[in-house]
């Protein structure tokens, strides 16, 4: 549905060019909503403004729909943008304009739509986002998740394809920002509509994304659908939608008798789609009866999957565990060695919420 | 002089000076809007980016702001001559009057229009707006309140302006009140302009302030 080539981004200064895009390629395919993740200043809104257009890129192309916009005149760049709906995080509401008023704009500019036409699509969308009873509402009247309702309503007014989305809901509380994000969801399954959107935050991927990109410095390093990146060796996405924590200090270490400790391998193990129901870890610890420390768990729902992460400790060097290894690998886990790094003894902690410490301590009694 | 003589000539005046003021009011914003709001669009990072065109824009309407109106009045006579035909008259005051207030104006309309945030042009452009669909169906609603405010000031100034117009020769409260009350010394007659011109300003202020609250949805 969107296809970016070699896409760079130059701001031009008299000093030092800012190169805020450098080689970006992106494929969205329809219907799916895709994340795109990265640091303050990785070129995140550099990138969506440059799918629509508001941003010309300095080189590379971009296809909406299959029309290459990069090579569209003026008149016909306009006639794509309606059908190319953009939700921005400071939500962009005309103070003028009631709510239903605000949801008209875009059919406005369309023209196609008589002003009773007009009035019934925007009452109809207004109650989709469940704003029904607020169309004479102006913004100044709303509060901010309302206001991000008309917005995303005003961006399917015009019944586009695509939905971008900038920050949609860094403006917004925790309970706001879900209730918004389930609506976007919803929009995209019920209507079909593709979504790019950017987040500096993980919860957001994990919460509506089927697939996610990561940006640093004007690059994507790491993209692909969330099942494919959780299943990926050393994926730093899969690692950023599942904290554990930093690498811990050699096991042994919490006891107290650092001297005696023997050898500890840690294993970082990703569980998703079938192998969670199944007492993998038991099974490991009957099969070749090894004892298994589990040092800490977090199990999630990543867009209605439900994976899990786990790092567990297996005595002896790895060397040694290369059979272990090899059970859980070939029933479908991903497992990925931890390297010790010398931490603060806290750090390793606090990572885990509590649902994860749960999950971790029934785990640790299925396994012993 | 009786309050039954004022009366007619008062009556008189004040139509002129309705005259003057809403004619040049309208032929101001006629022409000093579209040049406040292209004194935005052509700024830089704007719709219509263009520097050089911006700077002339500018200077033409800084030196409008720099000229003394009793001087601009004098000196666009000619001016007015080819416009009108004459240079006396409630007609002939209406094009100096206009002249001096269109870059008053139209540095107003610039504040206004620049303060509409530019998230809003972009949300335009995003749905697929031309340029001048942006500027009917977001820039000036969204800077009407300011633009009345403006227009207010600017009415208001006209007022004044049309008490100096006056005395050259057009007629209005201003000519009334120097005719009589300053060359005759007619106190009474003096009072009563400089009274109607009070209350005029009051009204167009109150009206304008008004308005713009009611236009204002914050
Ligand atoms: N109009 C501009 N002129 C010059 N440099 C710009 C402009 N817009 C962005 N940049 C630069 O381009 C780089 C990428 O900016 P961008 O806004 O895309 O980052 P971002 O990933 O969206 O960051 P954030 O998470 O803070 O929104 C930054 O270094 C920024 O300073
Ligand atoms: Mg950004």
């Amino acid at each position: 549905m969107i296809e970016i080539n070699n896409l760079t981004k130059v701001y031009p200064a008299r000093t030092h060019p800012v190169t805020a895009l450098d080689g970006v390629d992106l494929s969205v395919a329809a219907g799916e909503v895709y994340g795109v993740v990265g640091r303050s200043g990785a070129g995140k809104s550099t990138l969506i403004r440059c799918v629509n257009l508001l941003e010309r890129p300095t080189s590379g192309t971009v296809s909406v729909a299959g029309r290459e916009l990069t090579a569209l005149s003026g008149r016909q760049l306009r006639a794509e943008r309606r059908r190319i709906g953009m939700v921005f995080q400071h939500f962009n509401l005309l103070s003028s304009r009631s709510a239903r008023e605000n949801v008209e704009l875009p059919l406005e500019i369309g023209g196609s739509l008589t002003r009773r036409e007009r009035r019934a699509r925007a009452d109809e969308l207004l109650d989709v986002v469940g704003l029904a009873d607020r169309a004479e509402a102006h913004p100044a009247q709303l509060s901010g998740g309302q206001k991000q309702r008309v917005g995303i309503a005003r961006a399917l007014a015009a019944d586009p394809h695509v939905l971008l989305s900038d920050e949609a809901t860094s403006a917004l509380d925790p309970e706001t920002t879900r209730s918004v994000l389930r609506l976007l969801k919803e929009v995209n399954e019920r209507l079909g509509v593709t979504v790019l959107l950017i987040t500096h935050e993980m919860d957001v991927v994990k919460a509506v994304c089927d697939s996610a990109a990561l940006m640093r410095e004007g690059r994507i390093v790491e993209s692909g659908t969330i099942s494919d990146l959780l299943t990926r060796e050393r994926s730093e996405l899969a690692r950023e939608l599942f904290q554990l924590g930093p690498a811990p200090e050699p096991a042994g270490s919490e006891s107290g008798s650092e001297s005696e400790s023997a050898p500890t391998t840690v294993l970082d193990v990703t569980f998703h789609g079938d192998s969670t129901a199944q007492p993998l870890i038991s099974q490991l610890a009957r099969t070749y009866s090894v004892d298994v420390t589990i040092l800490g768990a977090a199990i999630e729902t990543v867009n209605g999957q439900t994976v899990g992460r786990m790092r567990i400790g297996l005595p002896g060097r790895f060397e040694d565990n290369v059979v272990q290894v090899g059970f859980l690998r070939e029933r479908g886990l991903n497992v990925e060695t931890v390297v010790p790094e010398t931490v603060t003894p806290e750090a390793a902690g606090p990572e885990t919420g509590a649902p994860g410490n749960a999950a971790a301590d029934s785990l640790q009694e299925v396994a012993s | 002089m009786s309050w039954s003589d004022m009366q007619p000539l008062l009556w008189q005046a004040s139509l002129e000076t309705f005259q003057m003021v809403g004619w040049s009011a309208l032929f101001t914003v006629l022409i000093g809007l579209p040049i406040g709001l292209l004194l935005v669009l052509t700024d830089r990072g704007a719709l219509l980016a263009n520097a050089a065109a911006n700077k002339a824009l500018g200077t033409v309407v800084n030196v409008g702001r720099s000229l003394p109106f009793i001087i601009l009045l004098i000196a666009i006579t000619p001016f007015t001559r080819g416009i009108v035909g004459t240079t006396i008259g409630v007609d002939a005051a209406i094009v100096p009057l206009a002249v001096g207030a269109v870059p008053f104006f139209a540095r107003l309309v610039e504040t206004a229009v620049r303060e509409v945030d530019r998230g809003l042009i972009e949300a335009s452009q995003a749905m697929g707006a031309s340029h001048l669909t942006t500027v009917r169906k977001v820039l000036l609603p969204e800077s009407l309140p300011a633009l009345v405010a403006g227009l207010t000031t600017t009415v208001i100034a006209l007022v004044g302006y049309s008490a100096m117009a006056g005395a050259i020769g057009g007629g209005g409260l201003g000519d009334l009140a120097i005719r009589y009350g300053y060359q005759r010394f007619e106190n009474g007659l003096m009072i009563a302009t400089v009274v109607l011109l009070i209350v005029l300003v009051q009204i167009v202020q109150l009206l304008g302030d008004f308005t713009a609250k009611r236009l204002a949805h914050r």
